[in-house]
């Protein structure tokens, strides 16, 4: 039989997309219970009734799959609150329908390539986690053009990197190079390497800029924390 | 004007609103959007500091004593430019519109610029709206707010044909300024809707005009960046950046600075308090205060008293064409916008 904690642990692994952080840590999730029988039930609440819709039918679409994989349980309802496409999504997701389904006329196409440009996003922000310790240590941009994936320390940021590059395809086991073109998965180079190292900080400092100020907008939205969310992460 | 430690900021407000979301102006069928769009940017002024914080019913509706209260006499601001956003679809009257925030400017010449907005998706009509606007109110600048809805619509482009042909039609009006604000468009679902190489498309093709990307982009402020260093006439509004970072998340604050100052540079980049969201008071003091809170920081470019004049008001006096009094100049001219890029452009090849 399945517990509360194993469908709290199975949204652990539901990331927003554009932020790339756990659907729980940011507080998304407003409940999820199970009944004895096998019904699997999620509420999900977002920072503002206008947050972006095609990301909120990812997570909604996201969430459904990755409870319904639990074993013991029968049944998934996942249930988008307190948002201007609630209904859409709920349904579209309940149905099985793709997105462009779910929103006729309002979407050409489904949204594996905008989630592909966001996984991008990610492996050049994590770069950044990865690469500025080095380079704080006294490493240079030619150093690193140098190293592979596993010459740096082992850390949860590595292995987040490391997993979000085997998501696209990009090389990603401990010979890879450390520094890849996030398209091609080509090492770069090191006259390429100084502009690259920019983007990932620059692209880092805008992905956590948003998740602060979503996370702002979460809070004076609803006063309690989500589940699965800690103190810290408020 | 600002005055601390000896040194006098001349202040241009560049993002500012006159808005009536009260219950009374929302459109019959359409309240909850109406009523969701006024509690988003109410949960954005929670982001300020707590004393800065108004009731609901306030938010909805500030009136014109409150304006001119908290932007001009508590404020410090000298001229404050107006950014009309409509949502007809959902206000009856209009959320914020260029007749409700003209006649407010008609009754205390000198306080304000009046910008105007156009639609693409209005047609020919709408160019001619766009005539009479900028005749009545002499409008040197539009807002154009990519996510407004339309009847089925749901949001537009500034690639797209029709709105090339209205921005043809303002630069032959004497616009100079377009003010962009990247919403969430809701067409096409399957694309990004903030992504900004529209605006890169369009700064290439007009380049007379001026592309001031308010929000610089938010949430995509990456791409924004990187889009704003090969552009030349594109700028960084900096509304919601004090606003929604400043108080609430300093560091995340300090890196934004930090990249815009880098990617973007001083020259181009402008402040705008966002109001009724948040007041100028405390985002004028705090600019003027701001500095880097630490040694991780040192990599990014320095903030100097100079910087600090023209992001409050120099630069957006520069394509305003604001006269400012001669002791609240800084000692050089400031270096033409062409050039600037070109200087950034430079500083991009540098070392980490």
């Amino acid at each position: 039989m399945t517990d509360a904690a194993q469908v709290l642990a199975a949204l652990d692994a539901v990331r927003d997309p554009e932020l790339d952080e756990p659907v729980t840590s940011l507080g998304f999730v407003a409940s999820s219970t199970v009944s004895a029988d096998g019904v699997a039930s999620v509420h999900l609440r977002l920072p503002t009734y206008f947050c972006a819709p095609n990301f909120a039918f990812l997570m909604v679409a996201d969430a459904y799959d990755a409870v319904s994989k639990l074993d013991g349980v029968r049944r998934t309802e996942v249930v988008l609150d307190d948002h201007f496409a609630s209904d859409a999504i709920n349904e579209g997701v309940a149905a099985r329908s793709g997105f462009a389904e779910s929103f006729d006329g309002y979407a050409a196409g489904e949204l594996d390539e905008l989630r592909a440009d966001f996984v991008r996003k990610a492996v050049l922000a994590g770069t950044d986690r990865v690469c500025r310790p080095l380079l704080a240590a006294g490493k240079s941009a030619e150093d690193l053009a140098e190293l592979t994936l596993g010459d740096a320390p082992p850390s949860p940021d590595r292995e987040r990197l490391r997993s979000r590059r085997a998501e696209l395809g990009l090389p990603s086991g401990d010979d890879s190079p450390l520094l890849v073109d996030t398209r091609s998965g080509a090492a770069v180079g090191v006259d390429a390497l100084p502009l690259h190292l920019r983007r990932a900080r620059l692209t880092r400092v805008g992905v956590e800029a948003n998740t602060g100020v979503c996370r702002g907008q979460l809070k004076a939205r609803y006063a309690t924390i989500g589940q699965g969310q800690h103190e810290e992460d408020i | 004007m600002y005055e601390k430690d000896g040194q006098k900021y001349f202040v241009v407000d560049s993002h500012m609103h006159y808005w009536d979301a009260s219950p009374e102006n929302w459109v019959v069928g359409h309240e909850q959007y109406a009523k969701g769009w006024i509690e988003c940017f109410h949960a954005y002024q929670s982001l300020g500091p707590p004393e800065t914080h108004w009731s609901i019913e306030h938010f909805q509706k500030a009136s014109e004593d409150d304006l001119m209260k908290d932007v001009f006499t508590d404020g410090y601001v000298d001229v404050a430019v107006f950014q009309p956003t409509y949502l007809k679809e959902w206000y009856t009257d209009g959320f914020n519109t260029t007749e409700r925030n003209g006649a407010l400017a008609e009754k205390h010449p000198g306080k304000f610029v009046v910008n105007t907005r156009w639609d693409p998706r209005e047609g020919a009509a709408g160019l001619e709206q766009l005539e009479a606007d900028v005749e009545r109110w002499g409008s040197k600048g539009v807002k154009l707010y990519t996510a407004e809805w339309k009847d089925e619509s749901r949001g537009w482009k500034l690639s797209d044909p029709e709105a090339y042909r209205y921005l043809a039609k303002s630069q032959e009006l004497g616009i100079k300024n377009i003010h962009v604000h990247k919403g969430p468009t809701i067409w096409p679902l399957d694309k990004d809707a903030f992504d900004v190489s529209d605006v890169d498309h369009a700064a290439t093709d007009f380049p007379e005009l001026n592309f001031i990307v308010e929000h610089v982009g938010l949430p995509r402020i990456e791409d924004f960046c990187f889009m704003a260093t090969q552009e030349p006439n594109v700028y960084a509004g900096l509304s919601v950046v004090t606003g929604a970072l400043m108080h609430a998340r300093p560091r995340f604050f300090a890196k934004v600075m930090g990249e815009l100052l880098f990617w973007v540079g001083e020259d181009k980049m402008t402040f705008g308090s966002d109001y009724s969201i948040w007041e100028p008071k405390w985002q004028v003091e705090g600019l003027v205060d701001w500095n880097y809170p630490g040694e991780e920081f040192s990599d990014y470019p320095e903030v100097t008293t100079d910087t600090k004049k023209k992001i409050l008001g120099l630069n957006a006096a520069r394509l305003y064409d604001i006269e400012v009094p001669a002791e609240l100049q800084i000692g050089a001219g400031a270096p033409a916008a062409q050039d600037d890029a070109a200087l950034v452009e430079d500083s991009v090849g540098a070392s980490v």
